[in-house]
C-alpha cells in the first residue's frame, strides 16, 4: 500500500492535499517480502494466526498495530472482532473472557497500557489463558517519555507470563507466530509478551518476509482451548473463590490456590523445552532462527569476554563488538530473548567458562540495579568458577544508546575487574549531567 | 513429551461440579423452621394449584411447587420469608432440635 | 403464578438467609434460562456460586475482577461472535452496586456505548455488603455505614439515567418483592438485540439491619413509600410498571418515615433529614410526572 499526495482544488489559494491509498492490486499479500515497520509485522502475524477477538487501547508508540489490524477487518482480509475499549484495563479484560469463551486473541500496548492492565496479567496468568500482547516498550512517567526503555516489559516479570525480546521486525512477526503455537501448547497454556523497541523497531521499515498462509495455518492449527465457555453443554465456573486447602466431598476434589500457582510455576518452568521445540520447528519450516530460541549469541566461540543485553541494546552491540574486536579483545554478545520464564540453566551452561560478563541494562530494578544484572549474578552464583560480572545502565527514556557508550563500559569493567571492583552500585552511561549548567548534586538531596 | 500426564499440567481448574448443598448443610443456620398448616395452606386445602407464595419468594428454591409445598429442611436457612408472605399465615417458625 | 418451575440455582448457597440478591438472580434465570453464560466481579454473588470446583448453580460463570464486569462481557459476546453463537447464548453481567456505580462503571460505560449484546444486572443492595457494610456511590442519604458513621451526606447516585445517556435500547428498574414484574423484565430483555441494563433494588438483612423475613415486605414498602420506582424504559420511552403506577399520585405514597424506620441503617436520621428525603422523593416523582406528560 502506497500513499499518494494530489492537489485536487483551489481552496483559499491552498488548496486540498488529498491522501489517498492505492490498494494493493495483489489479492494475496502474503508469500512476499514486504517493508514493513515492527508494529505492522506484529499486525501481520496477528492476521495470519486468523486472532478471532482483538481488543485495544490507543498508546504511543503501539497504536499502528491495532490501526492496522482495523484495517485488516475492514478489508476482509482478518475475520476477527476487534473490541475497541476505554481503557487497557478492560483491553486485557475483554481479551481475558473471549480468551476463556475459547477464542485466539491478542492485544497491543505500552508502558502506561501495560500498567493499567496489570490488575489483569496474574488474571490471565493463574487462568491459564493463552493470550498474546505485543508490546512496544517504552519508558514510565513520571516525567512524561515516550521513547523507549526497558521499564516496563520488566515490572511484569512476576506474574507469570511468558516475555520475549525482539531485536528486528522479522523476529516480531516470527516471535508472534511461535509464541501463539507455544502459548496454546496444552503442556503450557500461558499468556505471552512479544516486546520490541518502541520506535527503534516499532515505526521504522525493515524487510520481512510474510509466510503463505496455509504454510502459516499448518504450523500454527486452531486453539483448542482448555476452557471453552462457548461449550455450554458442561457447567463452568472459570476462577471462583479458592480456599487455601484442597476441597474434597462427596462429588469429588478440588485444588486449592496453593496447587494452582504451584502448577502455574510448574508449567512455566517446563515451557523452557516447548519454546526450544517450536523454535525448532519454525526453522525447519520457515528457515530462520533466533540463536537456540531462548538467546542468541554473536562470535562467542572464541570470546571470553561476553555482553549480555536485551533488545536494542543488544543490536547496537554488535557494531560496538567489531570496534572491540579490531582492538584485539575476544569479545562477543549474548542477547537474551526469553525473559521469563527466565532460562537459567541455559545461561549458566553457557557462562560456566566465560571471563567477563558486561551487562547493560535499559531498565533498573529501582533501589537495586539493572534487573538483567542481578539476575544473571544470582543465576551464576552456584557456578564454581565464577564469572566477572559488571552492570551498567543505559539508554532510559530513549537516550540513544551509542556505540561508544558500549565501548567504554566494556573498557571500564575490565579496568575494573582487573582491579579487583566489583560493586551493585549503578553506573549510567551516556549521562550528561555536565551539561546542565547549574546542576549541583547537593542541591537535590540537601535536606534543608 | 514426558512430562505430559503430570497431574499439575491438568490443574486448569475450569470445570464445576453443581453440587446440592455448595455451602453445606445450610440449615443448620438457624434452629427455627418454617412448618407448614395443611389445613389452612391454599393449595393443601383445596387441592388446586395456586398461591405457592413460599415457593415464589424463597431466595434459597428449598420449597417446591407441589401439592402440598415440600419444604427441603436440610438446606432451609430459616429466613422466615415464606411465613411473613403466606397470604393465610399457614406457615409458622418452628424450634427444631438438632 | 406463572413462572417456570425449573431451578437454576441449588439449594444450599453461600448466600445469608433472606438474601435479596439470591431471590433476584433466581428469578433471573428462570427468565433467561440454560443457555445463559454469567460474568461476576467481586461481589456477595461470587460468595453465592460457591468455592473452588464445586457451584451451586447450573449455568457456567465466569468470574471477573471488581472493575471489568462489562469488559468482561464484551469479551464473552465478542467471541461468541467470533464463534457464530451470539443468537444461541444470553450473556447476563450480574454485578452489585459497588460494582456497578463506582469500581465498574467505566467499564460498564465503554461496554454499552459499543453496544455489546447483552444483559447487565446491577443488584443494589446499597453498600459494599461483601467486605463489611462500606458506603458506596448508591448508598442512600443519611444511612449509617461502617465507613460513614455519621451518615452519608449526599444521596445516591441515578445510575439508570447515567445508562440512560448512553441510549441504549432498554433500562429497567425492579425488585424482588414484585417477582412477576422481574421476571417479565427479563424475559422481554432477553428478546431486544443490544444493550440491557437493570437496576434492582436488592435488601441485605444483615446490612441495612431489619430481621431477615422481612426482605419482601420491606422491598414492598420502598415501592409503596415511592422511594423505589418501578419503571422500564424501552427504545427512550418511559413507561411506569404496574406496581408503582398508582403511587404517581403523592397521596397514595405510604409515609417515607415507614420505609426509614424499619431498618436500623436509617435509626439516627433526624427530622430535619427526614424532610430532606421527603423532597427527594416529591422531586424523583415530579421529574417522572413531566417526563410522563412530555411523552403523551
Amino acid at each position: 500500500m502506497y500513499g499518494r499526495m494530489s492537489r485536487k482544488r483551489d481552496y483559499y489559494g491552498g488548496g486540498e492535499i488529498l491522501m489517498s491509498l492505492i490498494e494493493n492490486q495483489k489479492t494475496n499479500i502474503d508469500n512476499d517480502i514486504k517493508i514493513i515497520t515492527g508494529n505492522h509485522a506484529a499486525a501481520h502475524a496477528f492476521r495470519q494466526a486468523r486472532v478471532g477477538v482483538v481488543s485495544a487501547y490507543p498508546i504511543t508508540p503501539q497504536s499502528p498495530v491495532v490501526e492496522k489490524i482495523a484495517e485488516f477487518i475492514a478489508n476482509g482480509k482478518l475475520n476477527a472482532r476487534f473490541v475497541k475499549v476505554e481503557s487497557e484495563h478492560s483491553a486485557l479484560a475483554v481479551c481475558c473472557a473471549a480468551s476463556a469463551t475459547g477464542s485466539r486473541v491478542g492485544t497491543a500496548t505500552s508502558a502506561h497500557g501495560l500498567e493499567l492492565m496489570y490488575e489483569m496479567l496474574p488474571w490471565a496468568a493463574g487462568n491459564r489463558l493463552p493470550i498474546i500482547i505485543n508490546l512496544a516498550t517504552r519508558s514510565l512517567g513520571a516525567p512524561w517519555s515516550v521513547w523507549t526503555d526497558h521499564s516496563d516489559f520488566i515490572t511484569i516479570r512476576d506474574v507469570g507470563w511468558i516475555q520475549y525480546m525482539c531485536e528486528n521486525n522479522q523476529e516480531i512477526y516470527d516471535t508472534n507466530l511461535q509464541a501463539f503455537k507455544i502459548a496454546e501448547n496444552s503442556r503450557v497454556f500461558l499468556p505471552s509478551i512479544v516486546a520490541y523497541d518502541g520506535y527503534i523497531l516499532s515505526h521504522t521499515m525493515m524487510p520481512v518476509k510474510l509466510e503463505n498462509q496455509e504454510e502459516v495455518d499448518e504450523f500454527l492449527p486452531p486453539i483448542n482451548h482448555h476452557i471453552n465457555l462457548s461449550n455450554i453443554s458442561t457447567i463452568k465456573g472459570i476462577d471462583p473463590v479458592t480456599t487455601p486447602n484442597i476441597i474434597k466431598r462427596i462429588e469429588g476434589t478440588a485444588p486449592g490456590y496453593y496447587e494452582f500457582r504451584y502448577a502455574l510455576q510448574r508449567s512455566l518452568e517446563n515451557s523452557i523445552d516447548i519454546i526450544k521445540e517450536v523454535h525448532d520447528e519454525f526453522t525447519k519450516k520457515f528457515g530462520r532462527s533466533y540463536g537456540n530460541g531462548i538467546y542468541k549469541i554473536i562470535q562467542t566461540e572464541d570470546a571470553d569476554t561476553i555482553i549480555y543485553a536485551m533488545g536494542s541494546v543488544a543490536s547496537q552491540a554488535r557494531v560496538a563488538i567489531k570496534k572491540l574486536r579490531a582492538e584485539g579483545l575476544k569479545i562477543g554478545i549474548v542477547s537474551l530473548k526469553l525473559f521469563r520464564p527466565y532460562p537459567y540453566e541455559d545461561l549458566r551452561d553457557f557462562f560456566k567458562d566465560k571471563e567477563n560478563i558486561i551487562v547493560f541494562d535499559r531498565d533498573i530494578g529501582y533501589g537495586y540495579e539493572g534487573v538483567l544484572s542481578y539476575e544473571l549474578k544470582a543465576a551464576l552464583y552456584s557456578l564454581k568458577k565464577k564469572p566477572n560480572i559488571k552492570g551498567f545502565i543505559v539508554g532510559l527514556g530513549g537516550r540513544d544508546v551509542k556505540t561508544e557508550h558500549i565501548i567504554s563500559g566494556v573498557h571500564k569493567a575490565l579496568n575494573q575487574f582487573k582491579q579487583g571492583i566489583f560493586t551493585n552500585k549503578t553506573d549510567f552511561l551516556g549521562l550528561s549531567l555536565d551539561e546542565l549548567n547549574d546542576y549541583d548534586e547537593s542541591n537535590y538531596f540537601d535536606s534543608r | 513429551m514426558k512430562n505430559s500426564k503430570k497431574d499439575y499440567q491438568k490443574i486448569l481448574g475450569s470445570v464445576q461440579k453443581p453440587v446440592l448443598g455448595e455451602a453445606g448443610k445450610t440449615g443448620t443456620w438457624s434452629s427455627k423452621k418454617p412448618h407448614i398448616d395443611l389445613n389452612t395452606c391454599i393449595p393443601a386445602k383445596s387441592g388446586k394449584s395456586s398461591c405457592f407464595n413460599c415457593w415464589l419468594y424463597c431466595p434459597e428454591a428449598v420449597v417446591t411447587r407441589t401439592i402440598p409445598p415440600q419444604i427441603d429442611l436440610i438446606h432451609c436457612k430459616g429466613c422466615g420469608i415464606c411465613m411473613e408472605e403466606c397470604p393465610v399465615n399457614a406457615i409458622t417458625m418452628e424450634e427444631v432440635k438438632y | 403464578m406463572d413462572l417456570p418451575e425449573e431451578e437454576f440455582i441449588y439449594p444450599g448457597t453461600r448466600a445469608c438467609a433472606g438474601c435479596g440478591m439470591a431471590l433476584i438472580y433466581r428469578i433471573a434465570l428462570k427468565a433467561l434460562g440454560a443457555k445463559t453464560l454469567v460474568t461476576v466481579p467481586a461481589s456477595c454473588l461470587t460468595v453465592l456460586h460457591g468455592m473452588q470446583g464445586f457451584c451451586s448453580t447450573k449455568v457456567s460463570v465466569y468470574h471477573t475482577p471488581f472493575a471489568t464486569t462489562g469488559a468482561s462481557a464484551s469479551g464473552i459476546v465478542a467471541s461468541l461472535e467470533d464463534k457464530g453463537l451470539e443468537n444461541e447464548i444470553t450473556v447476563l453481567a450480574f454485578a452489585g452496586d459497588g460494582g456497578t456505580t463506582d469500581i465498574g462503571i467505566q467499564a460498564l460505560s465503554g461496554a454499552v456505548e459499543r453496544g455489546t449484546n447483552f444483559i447487565y444486572a446491577c443488584y443494589d443492595n446499597e453498600a459494599y455488603m461483601n467486605t463489611g457494610v462500606q458506603r458506596s456511590g448508591s448508598t442512600p442519604y443519611g444511612v449509617k455505614t461502617t465507613t460513614t458513621p455519621e451518615g452519608k451526606l449526599s444521596h445516591k447516585k441515578d445510575m439508570p439515567k447515567i445508562l440512560e445517556a448512553h441510549g441504549i435500547p432498554y433500562i429497567a428498574t425492579g425488585i424482588a418483592s414484585y417477582p412477576l414484574d422481574l421476571f417479565e423484565k427479563f424475559k422481554k430483555a432477553r428478546t431486544i438485540h443490544g444493550s440491557k441494563y437493570f437496576h434492582i433494588l436488592s435488601p441485605c438483612p444483615p446490612g441495612w439491619g431489619y430481621d431477615p423475613k422481612d426482605t419482601i415486605s420491606i422491598g414492598r414498602l420502598a415501592v409503596q413509600t415511592g422511594f423505589w420506582i418501578l419503571y422500564e424504559i424501552e427504545n427512550g420511552i418511559f413507561k411506569l410498571s404496574k406496581p408503582s403506577s398508582r403511587y404517581l399520585d403523592p397521596l397514595k405514597r405510604k409515609p417515607i418515615e415507614e420505609y426509614l424506620k424499619a431498618q436500623k441503617r436509617f435509626s439516627e436520621m433526624t427530622q430535619q433529614q427526614i424532610k430532606v428525603y421527603k423532597v427527594y422523593i416529591d422531586n424523583m416523582w415530579k421529574d417522572i410526572k413531566r417526563r410522563i406528560e412530555c411523552q403523551n
